[in-house]
């Protein structure tokens, strides 16, 4: 096993010691946050002891819990009007033969990913405050849209990967055993993409909820998301209830995208 | 005993054609075709890939529709309705079971999409379930099965609604050897029990003789012959059935007269000897006439021999023997001798030997 052993990367010279240099820069700053948010002092350098002081201050704190609750309400509705839209740009672009312009439909249906997002953000900004001046609507539609629109391309490829894992045939099999075109995606197709479904909607989900830029344009006043929140404390005091805050939206975070993973690999 | 007569019908493709893409790259997959199949028959569509068997088939199923042509099941035109209207199920070739559902509720699936009450579809389900000897089987996931017995889930399935017709795409492709002849026997036995109209797709001769009642040879989207295995063998009427199914002598050869389907021709080295004549066919000068390789015999050079040459190899094949014989006009002829153990003994390679072929083998093809 000697070839095998050349092309293993792992046996390059100094592969460990660059690969554990990367990991350590990674997530050295994000230890560090974990740790001080369990700090008894009010200072986010110096440590004074172990406490969970701040932890008991964040959910006390009103204006946190009602970003969190607005931040959650937008997520949700977002995650599911992006995973609707996307399961349907999925199957319309992959239950066709291909044709000529398929390939510009997919980077329209991904341009989200690669139009930076302050571009999007002043667009935003400027055609929902016309909006808002020709019908004085200030609620959290306009979050709910924006989020809605950037977290397609997020649910459409998981979703996209699981209907082109799924045989063609099956579809046609159900026809021939007289299924209609609903039933057979009813009972045959839906079925076996739910697990590209739920992953899309939980992908959609986490990437709403931590969203700042787009967020910090479009939201009205008094529409704060905990991101934009936690930003605007930041340019104040900076305490170790951020990090308590922090560290809790990293664990839900860390949870859901595991949960993704659980789900997308179940029955492949 | 009752039978059928010969015009009842259970599909008759009519002058079906069907053209893929357009313009410039248009491709007539079918060009007028032209077949009935009768009820209760083991019907077969034999030819290579790409001939057009698997595409006639789908035109069957409704999976595709017909550029011209009608398609009629017992009588009615069903070429425009779509699948799940036609009372017709298909084997397909890579089973396409649904892998999130038990095998009990694979064969359901057609029954539940018909609405029928759920003590029939339970019937019914018990019923094929026994047929195919799978009862042991019925709550597992198709996934964890073998091919063999996802092949009579899929059969299961098929027939489970009691379709008029059930249309076979290359099921046995997949299967190993042994299988594959064991799945053969089971079919006919399916077929003869369940007294539905089968048509088998195959690109496998041997498979198509053993098992159909009737071939259709397919060579680039027409219909070249249709008969029953034995007419399709022995009497091939085109260059490419004779060629494409089992091995065979081309010759070719001068008419000499003709008379009521038999024509007199003289065989090259001068030899007399006696033709079938294609229906439809009045033969005059050159011809080609074919011989299987087991319609004649080795004999010594001589009295009784129609050609004469060189043996120039001995192949040796377990159930039978390859004679390679290179005849004086510098063509090959083969001969084939079942192998027995009191056989004669065979002559060496390189000797000089006469072939004598069996009265009534020689077979005149069209062109």
């Amino acid at each position: 096993m000697a070839s095998r052993r050349a092309f293993d990367i792992r046996h390059q010279t100094g592969f460990p010691v660059v690969a554990l240099t990367c990991f350590f820069l990674l997530y050295l700053p994000i230890a560090a946050l974990v740790v001080y948010a369990f700090n008894a002092g009010a200072s986010v350098a110096v440590w004074q002891g172990f406490s969970l002081r701040w932890f008991v201050t964040a959910w006390n704190n009103e204006q946190v819990l009602d970003a969190a609750w607005r931040s959650f309400r937008i997520a949700v509705c977002a995650a599911f009007i992006a995973t609707a839209a996307a399961t349907m740009a999925a199957l319309a672009t992959t239950r066709t033969r291909p044709y000529r312009g398929l390939n510009a439909k997919y980077a329209f249906i991904n341009m989200p990913l690669m139009v930076p997002e302050i571009v999007v953000s002043v667009a935003l900004l400027i055609f929902f405050s016309r909006i808002k001046l020709a019908t004085g609507y200030t609620g959290l539609g306009y979050l709910v849209a924006a989020h809605a629109a950037f977290c397609i391309p997020f649910a459409y490829l998981p979703i996209r990967a699981r209907l082109e894992m799924t045989d063609l045939s099956l579809e046609t099999a159900a026809a021939d055993l007289y299924a209609t075109k609903w039933q057979a995606f009813r009972w045959v197709t839906l079925p076996l993409l739910w697990p590209g479904i739920l992953a899309g909607l939980m992908l959609a989900f986490v990437i709403s909820l931590d969203d700042v830029v787009i967020t910090e344009f479009v939201k009205s006043a008094g529409q704060e998301t905990l991101p934009t929140y936690m930003l605007g404390q930041l340019r104040r005091a900076v305490t170790p209830e951020m990090n308590a805050i922090s560290t809790v939206f990293l664990l839900i975070s860390v949870g859901i995208v595991t949960l993704f993973f659980i789900v997308s690999r179940k029955r492949t | 005993m009752t039978h059928h007569s010969q015009d009842q019908f259970a599909i008759e493709v009519c002058n079906v054609g069907m053209v893929f893409g357009s313009g410039a790259h248009a491709f007539k997959a079918l060009d007028d075709v032209d077949v009935a199949i009768r009820e209760n028959e083991f019907f077969t569509l034999l030819g290579p890939s790409g001939c057009g068997k698997t595409t006639l088939l789908r035109l069957i199923a409704g999976f595709s529709y017909p550029t011209e042509g009608e398609i009629r099941l017992h009588g009615r035109d069903i070429a425009a309705l779509p699948p799940h209207k036609r009372p017709v199920n298909t084997v397909f070739q890579n089973y396409a079971l649904f892998p999130h559902m038990t095998v009990s509720e694979n064969i359901a699936f057609g029954l539940v999409m018909l609405g029928r009450p759920r003590a029939e579809i339970r019937d019914s389900v018990d019923r094929m379930l026994k047929l195919v000897q799978l009862e042991a089987l019925k709550d597992r996931r198709t996934g964890q099965l073998s091919g063999g017995q996802q092949q009579r889930v899929a059969l299961a399935r098929a027939l489970a609604p009691q379709p008029k017709v059930l249309l076979l795409d290359e099921p046995l492709s997949a299967l190993d050897f042994k299988l594959r002849k064991e799945m053969q026997i089971e079919l006919k036995r399916l077929q003869h029990e369940t007294g539905i109209t089968f048509i088998f797709v195959t690109h496998d001769q041997e498979e198509a003789l053993t098992m159909a009642d009737r071939i259709a040879v397919m060579s680039s989207g027409h219909i070249l012959q249709i008969g029953s295995p034995r007419d399709i063998y022995d009497r091939p009427a085109e260059r490419f059935v004779a060629d494409f199914i089992g091995e065979t002598n081309f010759m070719t050869a001068d008419v000499l007269s003709c008379a009521d389907g038999t024509a007199q021709v003289a065989l090259p080295g001068g030899a007399r000897f006696a033709a079938r004549v294609p229906d439809g066919v009045r033969p005059s000068g050159q011809v080609s006439i074919v011989v299987r390789p087991e319609h004649a015999e080795l004999v010594d050079p001589g009295a009784g021999a129609h050609l004469t040459g060189r043996l120039a190899h001995v192949v040796y094949f377990g159930t039978d023997t390859h004679y390679h014989v290179l005849l004086d006009t510098g063509q090959r002829f083969i001969l084939r001798r079942q192998n027995s153990r009191n056989a004669g003994a065979e002559p060496p390679e390189g000797a000089v030997v006469g072939i004598r072929i069996d009265n009534g083998a020689a077979q005149m093809l069209k062109d």
